[in-house]
């Protein structure tokens, strides 16, 4: 099955990737665009795994810019493998990789079936969602360096990162929280069964001590409810207790153990069934509430720390023989070897010619950078082109965007910001005690014996529990449904501080400017039709992703789709390439390249200059445009939020960013990250709550300092910087409309709050009377949870819908 | 009404049986992917079309450097 056709000219689609061939490469009448895709199609052929290509369209992955041989050699550090690997004997290591780069039910069939292609592999087996791969090997037969290296032959060049290893080790606490839901559930309902014949026996039941029976049966079936699945309320309420705060699990720890002596003293004593059945329900419910609040994405993390985007290992030169060693053992005036595609991971000088560097990992642009020998090269940028030399000047972890975690800001956890039901938690219980307090001075007037009946049952009835319902009921589904609209919280509290926004801050580059589109504008002398033609017959040949885009500029512009014959095609990576088309020799690349003028560096825009037949033409500058709609978005932000923008470009933008906005937006160019993160916390000294959004590393600092920071994501497989929220570049102009959903949280919840307070005067008006027989309660308690629970879920979906309607 | 003595303990047990599974199929991670599985049911184990009966290019994993 071929892959769908790109586009509409003669080229065929690779059989293994998919993409268009330019150097086309046949075997058994398919058509292969590079070595690298014939090799794995050959290798997946050679084991009989053909069905790779059966199962869905488009599934193999580009092999283009291959790694080199030596990558991976420092996986052969004994200390980095006992880090990565989950167990290890002398006969099996198993080790979780995360694969970026699975998508489709192929590369689930391909990568179970690796032993096949390498006997030393045991066992593998894919987590789809995750987008991992566990893999048992046995080392005495291969090295884990070299399964990696199988894996990136085959196209699924593994994340590598410690971090996530040790995220990987201690990931079983959800597990906990589900068995504690299933055994408060179980003993919930068999409570509530064995209470019903009590409830409509009418006094029949005590015959033949089943009375006895039953409720001692619900005692035994109590306990384990309130001693492990209520354990995590009692931990967090002393933990609240011991920093002198009342938080809201403090009164709710108070009703439960109240309801839980009371009862216990009944069925003991034989003088009554107790309030089990409500207890152990109001712990289920809360239980439930908590788990639907925390959910987790499990591809995405929001705790990146630059480790995460370096590599873990470096190859450097000494004495004359290039060895690969750790990251962390580099040390200064090392020389290293960087190899296409690799990032360097500290601070540098060029000792070598030809560096082309790609900082977008960085800021997001994605212009390179052509540094002469003697030049200062930042960690972070990855090298596009030939092998180059460095030496390195600083540490990787002192280097210039390294350093900023070594800020405060990273130090501590953001702080968690109190939520609002919290005080509204105390103010009830305040009321509460006053309800108690003047029932019992009423009863001790009256018949004092029933004085400790009714305070108990006063606090049994109204358990501020169904507060704690209506937030984490309202907080799990609104996150559920923005993230529809693909905005992913780290978790619920920063629903409350996204709605208390007041200034927002954009990052300019990657973050304003679209990441996928490209619009190209040529300046200089006009080109004829043959030039053009030349042009794109060349460009095609070329890999690089400015040939590419160049390539499909000049194709949509031209109708008919000639391509001439090319001899003499040469391409120097990182510079250009030259070639001879219909007698014309052409020349196309970079500044210096095209016109031997000494490279003006930092240059805003990429531009490939174009030299025909000896004569000067002009150059392409290819830009990022604008988002889509990002500048109604804006504006309908303008009208609420205090709008700021930073970039660490230069200020060629301004004007035109003026023209948009008007000139009363704030704006600052050629901000280091080290500004970013000052110009947040400036803001905040003067009391104002700001959301951050970015992208790049360089944003981390500002991100983090923010009361919120939302990191902008074009490209699922790419990571992004520790934040508080994620959003889908594409969903980006929705912004304005996920903001006013989620300032209506309050509204909700307080409707849920004014519900359960009128079924807590139901109640208290049976408690104060001493009326609260157990059903009174067995039937209140239900009745309330699920009233408000549905009612949380129901106003955040209806206003979901609106927002929804909206949007389309 | 003895008879219910008996009933209740079989329904108890039968309903901590439940549990206990619950419990054991959480502990057995059968909940840890609930999508990968739905794949791999319709991945054919063997399927040999004798079409690679004419290839004897043994590939070797090599990785070229470049």
């Amino acid at each position: 099955m071929l892959a769908k056709l790109y586009n509409m000219n003669d080229l065929n689609n690779c059989y293994h990737c998919g993409e268009n061939c330019y150097n086309q490469i046949t075997t058994e009448e398919k058509y292969f665009c590079c070595n690298g895709c014939l090799q794995v199609y050959l290798l997946i052929k050679e084991n009989n795994l053909c069905n790779y290509y059966d199962i869905s369209d488009n599934a193999g992955i580009t092999v283009k810019g291959k790694f080199s041989g030596e990558k991976f050699a420092y996986l052969d550090d004994e200390e980095l493998i006992s880090k990565l690997v989950l167990f290890k004997n002398d006969n099996l290591i198993n080790v979780i990789f995360s694969l970026p780069q699975i998508h489709c039910a192929s590369c689930v069939f391909l990568l179970e079936k690796l032993h096949q292609i390498n006997e030393g592999i045991i066992y593998s087996r894919v987590n789809f969602q995750k987008k991992e791969i566990f893999v048992s090997f046995n080392p005495k037969l291969v090295s884990l360096r070299k399964v990696v290296e199988t894996l990136a032959f085959v196209g699924y060049e593994p994340n590598i990162s410690i971090q996530d290893t040790i995220e990987n080790k201690n990931s079983s606490n959800v597990n906990v929280a589900i068995i504690k839901i299933g055994v408060a559930g179980f003993c919930f309902s068999n409570i509530m069964m064995l209470s019903f014949p009590e409830y409509f026996s009418g006094g029949l039941i005590e015959t033949n001590g089943l009375k006895n029976v039953f409720t001692w049966l619900n005692l035994f079936l109590s306990i384990p409810v309130l001693l492990y699945s209520a354990s995590s309320i009692f931990q967090n309420a002393y933990a609240g207790l011991r920093q002198k705060d009342i938080n809201i699990y403090a009164p709710i720890a108070l009703a439960i153990i109240i309801t839980f002596s009371r009862s216990y003293f009944e069925i003991i004593s034989g003088i009554g069934a107790g309030y089990l059945d409500s207890g152990t329900g109001i712990i289920f419910f809360m239980l439930v509430g908590r788990w639907f609040q925390n959910k987790t994405y499990e591809t995405l993390s929001f705790e990146r720390k630059y480790q995460s985007y370096f590599p873990l290992g470096v190859m450097i030169k000494k004495d004359d023989k290039e060895i690969s060693i750790p990251v962390n053992k580099l040390a200064v005036d090392d020389v290293m070897v960087i190899r296409n595609n690799e990032l360097i991971p500290a601070d540098a000088l060029m000792i070598s010619k030809n560096a082309n560097i790609d900082y977008s990992f960085v800021n997001g642009e994605n212009s390179t950078q052509q540094p002469a020998i003697g030049d200062l090269v930042y960690a972070g940028g990855k090298q596009m082109g030939q092998s180059i030399l460095l030496k390195a000047v600083k540490l990787p972890s002192q280097s210039y965007i390294t350093e900023l975690w070594n800020n405060s800001v990273f130090e501590k956890n953001k702080q968690q910001k109190d939520s609002f039901v919290h005080p509204w938690s105390r103010y009830f219980t305040m009321i509460l005690f006053t309800v108690a307090l003047f029932a019992a001075i009423y009863w001790s007037v009256v018949d004092s014996s029933k004085i400790l009946n009714v305070v108990t049952s006063v606090l049994i009835v109204a358990c501020p529990c169904s507060l704690l319902l209506t937030s984490t009921f309202t907080f799990g589904n609104m996150m559920r449904q923005i993230e529809k609209h693909k905005l992913f919280l780290k978790n619920a509290t920063v629903i409350q501080s996204l709605a208390d926004i007041q200034h927002i801050v954009f990052d300019k580059t990657g973050t304003l400017n679209s990441q996928q589109n490209t619009s190209i504008v040529y300046s200089g002398i006009q080109l004829s039709r043959e030039d053009q033609n030349l042009i794109r017959s060349s460009t095609a040949h070329s890999s690089h992703t400015l040939s590419q885009s160049l390539y499909i500029h000049l194709n949509d512009k031209t109708t008919d789709h000639v391509v001439e014959m090319v001899d003499d095609y040469q391409e120097y990576p990182g510079m250009g390439i030259v070639s001879n088309a219909v007698d014309k020799k052409l020349v196309l690349g970079s500044r210096s390249f095209v016109t031997n003028a000494v490279s003006l560096s930092k240059v805003n825009s990429a531009e490939v200059h174009v030299n025909i037949g000896n004569q000067y033409k002009g150059y392409f500058s290819v830009k990022r445009p604008y988002r889509k709609g990002i500048n109604e978005v804006l504006l309908q932000l303008k009208t609420r939020y205090k709008i700021h923008i930073l970039s660490g470009d230069n200020d060629a933008e301004a004007k035109n960013l003026i023209q948009i906005l008007g000139n009363d937006v704030p704006m600052v160019f050629r901000a280091t990250p080290e500004d970013k993160l000052n110009y947040i916390k400036q803001l905040q000294a003067d009391g104002k709550k700001v959301l951050m959004i970015g992208d790049g590393l360089n944003d981390a600092g500002a991100l983090m300092q923010a009361n919120v920071g939302i990191a902008v994501n074009d490209n699922n497989a790419n990571f992004t910087p520790a934040s508080d929220g994620i959003i889908d570049g594409n969903h980006l102009v929705e912004l304005p409309d996920l903001l006013n959903y989620i300032r209506k949280n309050k509204q909700f919840v307080f409707t849920g709050f004014a519900f359960s307070i009128c079924y807590n005067i139901v109640g208290l008006s049976f408690a104060v009377q001493s009326l609260l027989k157990p059903v009174v309660a067995a039937i209140l308690m239900p009745v309330s949870s699920i009233s408000i629970v549905t009612l949380a879920i129901i106003l955040t979906n209806w206003a979901s819908r609106k927002m929804n309607h909206k949007i389309n | 009404m003895s008879a219910l003595f008996i009933l209740i303990g079989c329904s108890l047990l039968i309903a901590g049986s439940f549990l206990a599974a619950f419990i054991w199929s959480i502990k057995n991670g059968q909940y840890e992917d609930d999508y990968t599985p739905s794949i791999r049911i319709l991945l054919d184990e063997e399927k040999n079309k004798n079409q690679n009966s004419n290839t004897n290019t043994k590939v070797k994993l090599q990785t070229n450097a470049n």
